[in-house]
């Protein structure tokens, strides 16, 4: 960082307190995080198709500027995203345009490595950021679990000591199974220890979760839409809980992109279209922040299989109650590539950064190693 | 609890019978170098010394698998031939290329199950997690048999000999790009591997030695006709490199000596396999000691393995059951301990995937993470849940055999009607298991379990049993 901007954030902290760290609401509000697995191909998603360097790059499996949902005179949401539109004329979802971080890295799992634990390019850190963040400043006792993964078993953000979390597919099947925990005896050495937490976490979230909510919405078909209505159930559950991740896999287009995006990005839409809805019936649309992340955007130029191999920064969105909807970030600088990739113009951490501060007023920069802006997209 | 008391008290080293090592050393000695031993394993080594159960151990490793392997191991599709395919055949190809690699892995899981020598799977299954290779990529399950089959070979010989054959296995030459590695556009993938993951780890050498091996490593190619190594002297990079100081014409052979002549080399590998064997924080000294003596050998790994084995540190009580069982030890260990029956490994090279150890697809080049890695919310109920199962095998039968079940079974999917025929054909006697221990009950805690429960199990016959296989402890090695 900069000595200057340094200075100008510790002005900013000293002079308001309140922006950096006082929110009463805290943990009460939910973060739903949804990874876009494989990497999701910004430009197709966020369109600039005024950009004549866009149709270009991208001969093939570029969209015409008839088929985008125009949102301004240069920017457009790929056509499959139109169960997005309510929320975008309703001022609730914020789009942000070329997150990404220095020095890129392309390998997925290096670069989901580096976005799950909030890293630099070159930092090993073994904690996601959300453990990190619960461990630092703990989630009430009473609350169900910390965090859920849902869908699958990797815990991403949520992965390490410090916070306490579960992985489900299925509440119902959660709670049978979860029958076969055993928290019971002292650690005595660290792999016990670790054991016998998580036997502890997944005792205590059967004991108090009860995701037996079931909603007037109809949810779309297929795991991402069981998995939103999950997310949904897990949301409406009383005893609380403070984060969700949710992810959709499939993004990595290297061949045939044009079908396969349009059916993923149907996929998110209509799901996070149902997720309002079913928020709004159980009343916590206002008390919910959606975000979506993925380990990189694609090469701005396509391959020769009708594809898009990996690349760096790409658009993410916010969504909730209270986000300030619109455009946030830079639209992508397709005449100013990096080695034939898009320069970031907002650090990922920002993000996270939005999450803790602005979200649930917890202080940011030691979660995330350093100081990164939060982003004003949220509404008092 | 004061069953469980007593039969610890027994076993505690002072205790233990005159000249042996007594049931309680031998239990970790086997359990530790292989999967969950039985009774009557323990019987035969507890009567030995540490280190004549050692030697033992050491001189009945090494060599081929017994379980016979599919008939298709020694086919070789010419990769020419699948591009003037059609999409019909393609699809088909692609298929069968898929149901041989889950074969693949039944097979390899039946043999860890039913091998004389299970210290030689663990070897095996650890250098598989070091020289790294994956389906995901290789995408031919007759060049990963190949590997595994490379692998159990050198599993116990010589390291440096390892390093030379695995570097030009076929497997690996696809999984690290070597195709794409020639003279005047290299291809860094192997080189950056080979230092960082395969011997001396990350910062014992710089980015240029990387890019000077990767020229050295061009050249090293797959025949496409045999799917066999050769090396293309067109494409090597005849120039003169300097690698870690040493300079010249050099090619791949000079490259792999130059990073074995490093000390950094036997001390990663002696850290790892401390890691692997001994507790998850190496300790320095005694890494230096097994480091010492397997550059002292020329790279022997039984004497690494001895000296490891014969440390303080490998009998310290503080490091009994202070390491995670990996799925692989938990199903293989579970399935050998209990002697349970199977015919289509199917289900079990599933619950492998669930649990998080896909074997022959590692999640990247890196292997799998292990430890504490192993364990989360879903993988622990998973883990719980065929410890649950594995005992109601007669019950799943039954079940299996009522008129309205077997209607269902027959409108299954082949795959889904296989799986389930598979678990219906799972074979375990509680009776046979239980009888070695008649007179001995005290000896069954022993056995199953690392330490001293967590809990406090308890129940008759075969609830006792499940009760402390439902134990945390039982996760534990």
């Amino acid at each position: 960082m900069e000595r200057r901007d340094f200075l100008a954030a510790s002005v900013a902290a000293i002079v308001l307190p309140g922006v950096a760290l006082a929110n009463p609401a805290g943990y009460r509000r939910l973060l739903v995080l949804v990874e876009l697995k494989g990497g999701n191909d910004g430009l197709n998603t966020v369109v600039p198709y005024a950009d004549d360097a866009y149709h270009r790059l991208r001969p093939r499996i570029a969209l015409r500027p008839d088929e985008v949902l125009q949102l301004d005179r240069r920017t457009g949401l790929h056509p499959a995203l139109k169960p997005l539109m309510p929320l975008w004329e309703a001022r609730e979802l914020a789009i942000v345009q070329g997150v990404g971080y220095p020095v890129p890295n392309l390998s997925h799992f290096r670069s989901i490595e580096i976005w799950d634990t909030a890293s630099n390019s070159d930092q090993y850190l073994m904690q996601g950021w959300l453990a990190r963040a619960f461990a630092g400043r703990p989630v009430p006792a009473q609350f169900a679990t910390d965090g859920i993964a849902v869908g699958g078993s990797d815990m991403g953000p949520l992965a390490g000591s410090g916070a306490r979390a579960i992985a489900l597919t299925d509440p119902a099947a959660f709670l049978r199974q979860a029958k076969l925990a055993n928290p019971v005896g002292n650690a005595r050495n660290s792999a016990l220890s670790h054991i016998l937490k998580v036997e502890a976490d997944i005792a205590q979230a059967a004991s108090r979760l009860d995701a037996g909510t079931q909603f007037r919405t109809e949810f779309p078909r297929g795991p991402f839409g069981n998995a939103v209505r999950v997310a949904a159930q897990l949301a409406a559950n009383p005893a609380g809980v403070a984060a969700i991740r949710l992810s959709l896999g499939g993004f990595d287009t290297h061949q045939n992109q044009p079908n396969v995006h349009q059916r993923l990005l149907g996929e998110l839409a209509e799901g996070l279209a149902a997720l309002k809805a079913a928020l709004l019936e159980a009343d916590r649309w206002d008390s919910t922040l959606v975000m979506t992340y993925a380990e990189f955007g694609r090469r701005p130029q396509e391959n020769n299989s009708n594809g898009t191999d990996h690349g760096t920064a790409a658009a993410h969105f916010i969504a909730g109650g209270r986000v300030k909807g619109g455009l946030y970030g830079e639209a992508p600088h397709l005449a100013d590539l990096d080695g034939g990739n898009l320069r970031h113009a907002v650090d990922f951490r920002s993000l996270y950064a939005t999450a803790l501060e602005r979200w649930w007023g917890v202080p940011g920069a030691k979660v995330l190693n350093g100081r990164f802006a939060p982003l004003d997209v949220l509404r008092a | 609890m004061l069953k469980l008391i007593v039969a610890f008290a027994v076993l505690l080293p002072g205790a233990a019978a005159a000249q042996g090592m007594g049931a309680a050393d031998a239990r970790h000695l086997l359990n530790r170098t292989g999967f969950d031993a039985r009774l009557e394993e323990i019987d035969v080594f507890a009567r030995f010394s540490r280190r004549e159960g050692v030697e033992r151990l050491l001189a009945g490793a090494g060599g081929a698998a017994r379980t016979p392997a599919p008939g298709w191991v020694k086919e070789w599709s010419d990769p020419r031939r699948y591009r003037q395919m059609d999409a019909e055949s393609r699809r088909l190809f692609v298929r069968e290329q898929v149901e041989r690699g889950l074969e693949l892995k039944g097979w390899w899981l039946a043999e860890m199950v039913g091998t004389d020598s299970p210290l030689t799977e663990r070897m095996t299954l650890f250098w598989h997690n070091h020289f790294t290779s994956g389906l995901q990529k290789v995408r031919s399950p007759a060049l990963m048999y190949r590997q595994n089959v490379l692998l159990r070979r050198h599993a116990l010989g010589n390291f440096a000999e390892l390093l030379h054959a695995a570097s030009k296995d076929p497997a690996m030459l696809v999984y690290l790009d070597a195709a794409t590695n020639r003279r005047g556009q290299p291809n860094e993938n192997f080189a950056r591997e080979v230092m960082e993951l395969f011997t001396l780890g990350e910062g014992k050498y710089g980015e240029g030695d990387i890019r000077e091996a990767a020229r050295a490593f061009t050249g090293w190619s797959i025949d496409p006709a045999t799917g066999e190594y050769v090396f293309r002297r067109g494409l090597h990079d005849e120039a003169e490199k300097t690698v870690l100081g040493r300079s010249g014409s050099l090619r791949g052979e000079d490259v792999l000596d130059i990073l074995l002549a490093q000390p950094a080399a036997a001390e990663f590998v002696a850290a790892k396999l401390w890691r692997e064997f001994v507790s998850p924080q190496p300790e320095p000294d005694g890494v230096a000691r097994v480091a010492t003596v397997f550059r002292a050998s020329g790279y022997d790994i039984r004497s690494a393995l001895r000296a490891l084995l014969m440390t303080e540190a490998f009998w310290a009580q503080e490091n009994r059951a202070a390491l995670i069982k990996s799925p692989v030890e938990l199903v293989a260990g579970t399935l050998r301990q209990f002697e349970i029956g199977f015919g289509d490994p199917l289900p079990f090279v599933l619950l492998l995937r669930t649990l998080g150890q896909d074997i022959l697809s590692p999640p990247n080049v890196k292997g799998w993470p292990g430890g504490e890695a192993w364990i989360n919310s879903t993988t622990l109920l998973a883990r719980k849940q065929f410890l649950d199962r594995v005992f109601r095998v007669e019950e799943t039968r039954m079940a299996m055999q009522r008129p309205a079940a077997r209607e269902k079974m027959a409108a299954l999917k082949p795959d889904a009607r296989r799986f389930m025929q598979a678990l219906a054909d799972l074979q375990f006697s509680a009776r046979d298991w239980q009888r070695p221990f008649e007179g001995r009950e005290a000896m069954v805690p022993v056995v199953l379990l690392a330490a001293a429960p967590a809990g406090s199990p308890s129940g008759e016959g075969m609830d006792y049993v499940r009760a402390l296989l439902a134990d945390p402890v039982y996760q534990l090695k």
